[in-house]
């Protein structure tokens, strides 16, 4: 008997349809990854079995038993924990009040203080994590925000517990640390729903593979019976000849010199040089000081030594406005808390930075707006049904896309992408590096930080490795190993 | 993914919902009273409006942003009266300065407000319930808490006159919106107040000075408050210290109405419109129906929370 049944699952939102009668089952004891592009179906029928989203049509089984999941609160008596993608820790409590939020220990009419952090003591033991109970957990690193949320679930004592991309902001220490926690689970018979993009991990961890596409099931695999490439067409419904569709530029002159760029404890010391035509790319874990950097490059913090010179000259940088008339731009990290405004339309977002250039004395061209956005939409196929539609509307991989168009019509010199690709599936992902390809073929440069191993050593020319906040070496293109990148990455550590 | 085009009533009710609320008002008072739905009646109605209608056209510009303005009350009263004092007979200030005088207090009010907020970082609840307090207590020195009669023709003519049959303050209201409309959906600057609202660091990283923005819209709301005080002083033909009390309620009121969301970046200035006209049909029509005062309140607290409702479940929806 499976752990787990999902059948003919079938949910529309208003009026769209986003699950047409999926499939999906858990054994015990395994791993089973759940696979798709984003905007698949992969969360919304997860969010099914969390109670969170009620299906219209079919059932669901756990244990043999069929049940009606009617709320987040039933499905955890159920036995189903769920790990977001976005965290939901509340910032300003402990670590401790927040594993066991709504089911505070008491003592009389109190709560018991003592036994909810000795317990969270054992827990985070058992688990290997050395995080202080009594943190808030708002001061804490997202790395570690995450592996309390995945504590939480396992002190829930869930026999299902379902990972949305549990790896998406923690280091490669930590991915360890955390599979050795899931082989733990396995081994005492628990169930684990596995969403993630990373391929590697999929094959390492998973016993079972479902893929889903557009909101339809594809087909279940034994993990084993599967290679990576079979994989990645059934996902995107057609086969991806090149990932990285690296092309060979003209690199001519230095373009950005950064000398001994010191910001507190955040950087130190970090000198490096762009030239035309590159990809530059910047490696590290978590924590680095990699956006840090970028930020201090781009005035969004204040750097407190060192020099910048930028096509010839010497610049001092002190506000983004600078930053941008000297034509230099910045993707950020977070596109939804620094990249966009949700509340917008697709095409206000796209020429926002551009408003001086498009509007007369008094008034918005209008016309000219629109043209511009019309071709940008076009030219980076984004889907959308129009200029006016709400940029929160859309999926993950077409808001990235919203945000290096807003860049792209400015032609800036130097364009820096912080994790240009976190969180969008492999179909888009693909698309914007062929961009990023195009952009420096016109003679300009790119910085691209990244935690994505593959996606730094398939793309960039150089790369430079920062480690907890200093210099950890540079690379070019023929030194790449990952094992190379590592050792720098840990060198300061 | 397939697309049907159904009718989405629950949308739709959530985003067009006010106007047919104003429609049904309208129509309740129309059968109820003979005299209701009258030319006279309606440009009374339209003149009694017009200071709620120039607040409640401030208060969207700073709610666009994701603020607050709760000193407008105070700054019609100040603004009011510095005109007052200046339009007096005896000071023989020609009529268009004393309004300009009036208008100048406004700005400033709203300049040291949108400072302090902006780029003295208190929040903007805070400073503007300061404000409020501060400007009340000005005005009462001002005018040594007595009211001051005695002002020009000219000066009065700016609330109590009309052109043809159209109350001048219907006239002045009329501009402030046609503008208002332009300055947010054509130019520059109003692409910025929704981009600062909606999230202010990508605002800062796509090159906007957010901060800036801020303080511009505390000015829109204080300039439109002087000139609401200006008409409210003419209308009534003299500077009254208390003038203007607790008018932000009302504006506030008309901006949730129409469905700008209080934490910013989500408005429109077509529903700031028809949240003050129902606020002024209301007042009107049980004015009209002799229902007591008290009642007005109590009804007048249910449409705000049932407007915020239609609202709340847009967003649900999404």
């Amino acid at each position: 008997m499976n752990l787990l049944e999902m059948k003919a699952i079938e949910k529309s939102f208003n009026t769209v349809k986003v699950l047409h009668g999926v499939d999906f089952m858990l054994r015990k004891g395994t791993v089973h990854a759940l696979m798709g592009e984003n905007g698949a179906g992969k969360s919304t029928l997860m969010k099914v079995l969390a109670g969170i989203h009620k299906c219209d049509s079919g059932t669901v089984s756990i244990m043999g038993e069929k049940i009606d999941i009617t709320s987040p609160r039933h499905a955890q008596e159920l036995g189903v924990a769920m790990i977001h993608q976005e965290l939901s820790p509340i910032p300003e409590m402990t670590v401790a009040e927040n594993i066991y939020l709504g089911r505070e220990p008491k003592k009389g009419m109190f709560l018991d203080y003592a036994a909810m952090y000795s317990d969270t003591e054992k827990l985070l033991a058992s688990l290997k994590v050395q995080i202080n109970p009594k943190a808030i957990v708002g001061s804490l690193k997202v790395a570690d925000q995450q592996l309390i949320e995945i504590a939480k679930a396992i002190s829930l004592n869930a026999e299902i517990i379902i990972m949305d991309e549990p790896t998406s902001a923690i280091t490669n220490k930590e991915v360890e640390n955390l599979f050795a926690i899931i082989q733990d689970l396995k081994d005492h018979g628990k169930g684990i729903i596995y969403i993630s993009h990373k391929m590697d991990e999929i094959f390492r961890i998973s016993d079972d593979i479902t893929v889903l596409r557009d909101g339809v099931y594809v087909n279940t695999w034994k993990a084993a019976d599967i290679d990576n490439n079979t994989l990645i067409k059934n996902m995107v419904g057609r086969e991806l000849t090149e990932i990285y569709p690296k092309t060979e530029v003209p690199i001519s002159d230095v373009l950005l010199e950064v000398k001994n760029f010191t910001r507190g404890e955040h950087f130190r010391n970090i000198s490096f040089a762009v030239k035309k035509g590159e990809i530059f790319g910047i490696a590290g874990l978590v924590g680095a000081g990699r956006t840090e950097l970028m930020h201090a490059l781009y005035g969004l913090d204040k750097p407190e030594e060192g020099e910048v010179i930028f096509d010839g000259k010497a610049i001092e940088v002190k506000k983004p406005q600078q930053a941008i008339s000297k034509g230099i731009a910045y993707v950020t990290e977070d596109r939804k808390q620094e990249g966009l405004v949700l509340e917008m339309g697709v095409g206000s977002n796209i020429t926002l930075a551009s408003m001086r250039q498009l509007s007369g004395s008094l008034f918005i061209k209008e016309g000219r707006e629109k043209t511009i956005i019309d071709e940008q939409i076009t030219s980076l196929k984004i889907k959308t049904n129009g200029a006016k539609q709400l940029v929160k509307s859309l999926s993950g991989g077409n808001q990235q896309k919203v945000v290096l168009a807003k860049w792209m019509i400015k032609n800036p010199k130097l364009l820096i992408l912080d994790e240009p690709t976190r969180g969008i599936d492999v179909g888009a992902k693909s698309e914007i590096y062929k961009l990023m390809c195009d952009y420096v073929a016109k003679g300009n440069a790119i910085i691209m930080i990244s935690s994505e191993m593959q996606e730094v050593m398939g793309m960039a020319d150089r790369i430079l490795v920062l480690s907890n906040g200093r210099a950890g070496g540079e690379l070019a293109r023929n030194e790449f190993t990952q094992e190379e990148i590592m050792k720098m990455a840990v060198s300061h550590i | 993914m397939e697309r049907q085009k159904k009718f989405d009533t629950r949308g739709f009710i959530a985003k067009y919902g006010v106007i047919f609320g104003l429609a049904v008002i309208m129509i309740f008072f129309t059968v109820m009273k003979a005299k209701f739905l009258t030319m006279e009646n309606m440009l009374n109605m339209l003149r009694q409006t017009s200071i709620n209608g120039l607040l409640a056209i401030g208060m969207t510009f700073v709610v666009l942003t994701g603020g607050i303005d709760l000193s407008v009350g105070s700054i019609v009263g100040a603004s009011g009266m510095f005109a007052a004092l200046a339009a007096r007979n005896e000071t023989g200030i020609p009529w268009y300065l004393a309004v300009c005088i009036g208008l100048l207090v406004g700005l400033l009010l709203g300049m040291i407000n949108g400072i302090v907020i902006s780029y003295l970082r208190v929040p903007a609840f805070i400073a503007t319930l300061g404000m409020l307090s501060i400007a009340r207590g000005v005005t009462f020195m001002a005018s040594n808490a007595k009211p001051v009669p005695g002002l020009s023709q000219g000066f009065l003519k700016v609330g109590g006159g009309s052109f043809g049959i159209i109350p001048i303050p219907i006239l002045i209201l009329t501009a402030v919106l046609i503008v208002s409309y332009i300055v947010l959906y054509k130019t520059r600057y109003g692409r910025y107040v929704f981009a600062t609202g909606g999230n202010p660091t990508s605002a800062r990283v796509s090159g906007i000075n957010v901060k800036q923005i801020t303080c511009s819209v505390y000015m829109v709301s204080g300039l439109l408050a002087g000139l609401a005080g200006v008409i409210l002083t003419s209308r009534v033909t003299s500077g009254l210290a208390q003038s203007g009390d607790g008018y932000e309620v009302d504006a506030i009121a008309a901006a949730v109405i129409g469905g700008n969301s209080l934490s910013g970046g989500r408005g429109r200035l077509w529903g700031t419109i028809i949240g003050f006209l129902i606020m002024g049909v209301m007042n009107n029509g049980l004015d009209m129906m002799a229902v007591s005062s008290y009642w007005q309140l109590v009804i007048k607290g249910i449409i705000i929370i049932g407007a915020v409702m239609l609202d709340s479940l847009n967003e649900t929806k999404s």
